[in-house]
Formats: structure tokens, C-alpha cells, sequence
């Protein structure tokens, strides 16, 4: 397999700062293979993020030390411009990522093809395909300042697809979002990852997480302290301890494997609780 | 002592977009409400009449004996704290501490009660720590908090939260729970508008759902996510324990964790 992300003993601080944000921190992630990185607020998280899609170091400076290579090539080689077509990044907050430029959806999704110089015609194009894939074709004319915030947080993943990078780095794609809205942006991640996209989401929704992503990172006050596959992390009892929120029925199984029920493994997802509990799913009423 | 009543009140923005379709609500002093809904379902919309951000088109807004349409945004302010959805909307101070005590200060209180309403907004926030930092230093997350406790120093008896469970972790939630409890015993009547189905069946037992700019229902938490018909028309999805309780084909009223699990452990002979 091909290593997409590679970093080795990563370490960060911002400027005319005393402290580190992220510390020792060294993970390789394969091709194609979605990562959500879990971790309360002000763990590194966004950070992370940023040193991913180059931001660290190449507009906050500050002190960096370890290896960044993205796709065979270091950091430090690449320009902040081809590092925009390579990693797409989708920012926490819709309401600053819209460019402010643009008076209509339409033209703010096709602003980033514009700036690399694609043609009218295949702009056009692409820009018609991702509004189509988001959901948000009626809303193509709007402002997008009149947006509401899940509206806009639709119009950010969409100005960011739409370039077709080969990572995607989603920061809290769903904050703002209804229920039904959530699923539906996983739902393009998905079909991001079956197009072998590799991504990497900051995401606090862990009934998600456990539904959708491959691979898990827990930050911990800057350092990276779990990593693996989504079910054996959740399943770990060290994850416990970092206060991080657990999918539902996971917490609901460790809760009663505490109180002396024997469960045949640890569910990460609602459906599997009565297979866990060895239930065939026999309604049993009063 | 502030109640607050809509009656029948819609309201279009001036390019005739409609927005609230025929809302009739009332709030009880120190009553907590939570709003539900689809985004675009009028939400905010609604908590914006009832703070006098927006004036309704038909209608009335009362809060106490006061329509907000003869009052201005800053008069009804006073008495309806609205934490807007976006914290950079609100923010504008260079450090924390001044912004939280803006409000209070700007009330005209004595500078004793503003420093003791500060100081007490701040805590219950969790932001003390960040007294002297600035606000856009800090994470969205702690950012909300900033917004939250610059509303709650003003020390008004109706407090509108837009969304603060957005983007919150473990312990955010866990310092939002501990404020909705700590304003009910102040008498503080809170409305919290929220995606977190979790965090409403914790928290909340009135929940309001709206869906296409009109009140779809007004109930307890148990009769509206077992109400299939309530559910598939405001497209809401119940809390993950709704579900797993379905899954299992429990009996319907289950919401809680706890109730969950009890009921497990029971079927068990545990």
C-alpha cells in the first residue's frame, strides 16, 4: 500500500509561545484509508490539521521539528499553492471559508477551480456535478452570506470536493447540521472514499465514527496517545480514561458490563447491542 | 418574573421570503424549552422575535406585559439574553473578561454586582482561566462559552441559547448541563435550540419541533420521539437509546441510558 500521510516525531508550537501543541507525534496513513481524529477541544486536533495540509509551517510559522511528508514528498518542498491542490481542507467554521469574493453559490463553489486555471467549459462542468452531489443545486443564485450555517457548511465541502484533491482533511464538517444533514455529509464521504480519497475528520459524533470510519486517532494534550482501527480503539478500556465521548451503545455496554452483564464483545454500533448481549432479537413483552 | 407569549405570529423578510408561519407559544417563568428541527425549519427565526432582533410581520410577541413592537431590540435585550448561533457575531472585545462583562456593565448595575455577575458568568462557563486571553485565540468551542457568559452576566430572566451543544465535547456538554441546572434554580427561563437529541432527552422535558417554518409539536420528550408521525414530518432522528430500545423490540417510552440498561438488566433476572 502507498503511504499517503507520513509524519515522524512531529512536534509544534505556535509563535511567542512557551508551550507545545503537538508533541512527538508520528503516524503513517495508507491510500485511500478514512481516519478520524477524536480528542477533547484544545487536544491538538486543528493543529494536527493544519501540519497535515502544510498551514504548519508554511503560513504559521513557529517551531516545527520532525518529518511531514505528504505523498512521497517532504513539507518543506512543496508550495503552500500545489499543496492546495493536494490536500483539500475544510474549515471548522463554514462562516469563515466562504471567500467573500463571489455573490453566489455557484460562482463560490467554482472559485477554486478558477484559480488554477481550469477551463470555462470544464468548470461548468464539475462545479454543476458537486452541487448536484451536496444537495445544494437551489441554492446556486443565493448569496452565500445569506446562507444559514448548514447551508454554508455544505457550500464549504462543496468548494472543496469540487477541486478533486486527493486528501481531504474535514474539520467538524457537521457542527452545525441537523441529524438528517449529518448522514448526508458522511454519506459524501463516503462516496469520497470509495473514490480513493484519503481523509482525515475531526469529528465529535462518535455513533458516526463508528459507522462510517476506518481508523482512529485519540489526541490527548498534544500528543497522539491511541491509534488503530475504530472497533479495537472504542474497545480498549485505556480510551476510558482521556474523558473522550464514546459512541452510545458502546457507553451503554461498558455500563452494563461493569454491573455483571457478559457481553460477547463490544458493540460500536446501535444494531449490534442485542448480538453483543446474545440476543436473537425475540420481542419479549409484558 | 417574565413570561413570554406568541400569538399566531409569522414573519417574511422584506423580499416577501417567508420565514415563521402562524406560531403560538408560551413560556413560563423559569420553564426550560428545547427547539428541535431541520435546518431551515425557522428556528432561530423564532427565538429572534422573542428577543426583538426581529419584529413580527402578524402576530404578537409579549414578554411579560411588553409587545416587542413597541419596544426597541436594546429595551427587550434586557429581559431576553440571545447567545447567537455564531460566536463571531457576538464577540468584539480583545480579552475575554471584557467582554463578558460588557453587557452587565453596559446595563448600568453597580460596579460591585457587575464584578460579581462577571465573575459568576465566567465560572459557570468554564472560561475564568482565559480571563485575559483573546477571544479568537481561543477554540469555536470556547469561543460559545465566551458568548454564553457574556449574555448570562446580564443577568436577564429569559436566556435563548442558539445551538450551544455545536461542535462541543465531553466536558463542554458536561458544563452546559450543570448551567441549564444551575439557571433553574435562579428562576431563569432557558431556550435552547439544539441538534443534540442526546443532550434534549438529558436535559429537557418541554420539546418544541418545528419543520417547514411552522410548529409541527409541542409535547414531553417521551411522546415526541415515539411519535412516528411527529418524526418523519420534521425528519428528526431520535436519540441513539430510542433507537438500540427499538432494535431490541422494547416497549416504547425508553430514553435514557439508564432506563435502557435497566430494563436489559431486568430481562435478565439481574
Amino acid at each position: 500500500m502507498t503511504i499517503m500521510i507520513d509524519l515522524k516525531n512531529v512536534s509544534y508550537r505556535y509563535p511567542v509561545s512557551d508551550d507545545f501543541v503537538l508533541k512527538n507525534i508520528s503516524f503513517s496513513i495508507e491510500k485511500g484509508k478514512f481516519s478520524a481524529i477524536v480528542g477533547n477541544n484544545g487536544s491538538g486536533k486543528t493543529t494536527l490539521c493544519n501540519t497535515i495540509r502544510g498551514f504548519v509551517p508554511h503560513f504559521y510559522k513557529g517551531d516545527l521539528d520532525g518529518e511531514v511528508i505528504i505523498d512521497q514528498t517532504k513539507m518543506a518542498d512543496y508550495q503552500l499553492g500545489q499543496l492546495g491542490e493536494k490536500v483539500g481542507y475544510v474549515f471548522q467554521n463554514p462562516f469563515i471559508q466562504v471567500s467573500g469574493v463571489k455573490d453566489n453559490v455557484f460562482e463560490e463553489v467554482a472559485y477554486g477551480l478558477e484559480n488554477l486555471g481550469v477551463p470555462v467549459e470544464e468548470i461548468k462542468i464539475r462545479v454543476e456535478e458537486v452541487l448536484k452531489l451536496v444537495k445544494i443545486e437551489h441554492l446556486r443564485d443565493k448569496n452565500p452570506f445569506e446562507l444559514s450555517g448548514g447551508q454554508r457548511q455544505r457550500v464549504a465541502l462543496a468548494s472543496i470536493i469540487v477541486m478533486d484533491p486527493e486528501i481531504l482533511v474535514i474539520d467538524e464538517p457537521t457542527s452545525q447540521l441537523d441529524p438528517i444533514g449529518t448522514e448526508q455529509i458522511f454519506d459524501i464521504i463516503r462516496l469520497m472514499k470509495e473514490r480513493g480519497k484519503t481523509i482525515i475528520l475531526v469529528e465529535h459524533k462518535m455513533d458516526l465514527i463508528a459507522e462510517y470510519a476506518d481508523d482512529l486517532l485519540v489526541m490527548h494534550e498534544g500528543e497522539l496517545v491511541m491509534q488503530g482501527p475504530v472497533r479495537e480503539v472504542f474497545a480498549d478500556p485505556e480510551f476510558e480514561k482521556y474523558q473522550i465521548q464514546y459512541p452510545h451503545v458502546t457507553e451503554i455496554a461498558l455500563q452494563l458490563q461493569k454491573l455483571g452483564t457478559a457481553l460477547s464483545f463490544i458493540p460500536i454500533r446501535d444494531e449490534e447491542l442485542a448480538k453483543a448481549l446474545n440476543r436473537t432479537g425475540v420481542a419479549i413483552h409484558d | 418574573m417574565t413570561e413570554l407569549h406568541l400569538n399566531n405570529v409569522s414573519f417574511s423578510y422584506p423580499d416577501g421570503t417567508k420565514a415563521l408561519e402562524n406560531l403560538t407559544l408560551s413560556i413560563a417563568t423559569g420553564e426550560r424549552v428545547a427547539i428541535v428541527g431541520q435546518n431551515g425549519a425557522g428556528k432561530t427565526t423564532a427565538v429572534k422575535l422573542m428577543n426583538g432582533l426581529l419584529k413580527p410581520t402578524e402576530g404578537t410577541v409579549l414578554v411579560g406585559d411588553w409587545n416587542t413592537k413597541d419596544f426597541t431590540t436594546a429595551q427587550v435585550s434586557r429581559k431576553v439574553g440571545y447567545v447567537f448561533q455564531n460566536p463571531d457575531d457576538q464577540i468584539f472585545h480583545n480579552d475575554v473578561e471584557s467582554e463578558v462583562r460588557f453587557g452587565p456593565k453596559n446595563m448600568g448595575f453597580e460596579p460591585e454586582r457587575v464584578d460579581e455577575l462577571t465573575h459568576w458568568a465566567m465560572d459557570l462557563c468554564g472560561i475564568s482561566e482565559f480571563a485575559d486571553e483573546n477571544p479568537y485565540n481561543l477554540p469555536y468551542s470556547v469561543r460559545k462559552f465566551v458568548t454564553i457568559a457574556s449574555v448570562l452576566a446580564m443577568d436577564s430572566d429569559i436566556i435563548i441559547l442558539d445551538e450551544p451543544t455545536a461542535g462541543q465535547d465531553k466536558i463542554g456538554l458536561q458544563i452546559l448541563g450543570n448551567l441549564l441546572q444551575v439557571l433553574e434554580e435562579k428562576k431563569k427561563s432557558v431556550i435552547t435550540i439544539t441538534h443534540d437529541m442526546e443532550f434534549v432527552t438529558d436535559y429537557f422535558t418541554r420539546i418544541v419541533v418545528m419543520a417547514n417554518r411552522q410548529l409541527v409539536a409541542d409535547d414531553n420528550a417521551q411522546k415526541i420521539f415515539y411519535n412516528t408521525e411527529v418524526l418523519e414530518k420534521s425528519m428528526l432522528k431520535p436519540p441513539a437509546v430510542a433507537q438500540m430500545a427499538k432494535l431490541l423490540d422494547f416497549p416504547s417510552g425508553i430514553l435514557s441510558k439508564g432506563q435502557l440498561i435497566k430494563v436489559i438488566l431486568s430481562q435478565r433476572g439481574q
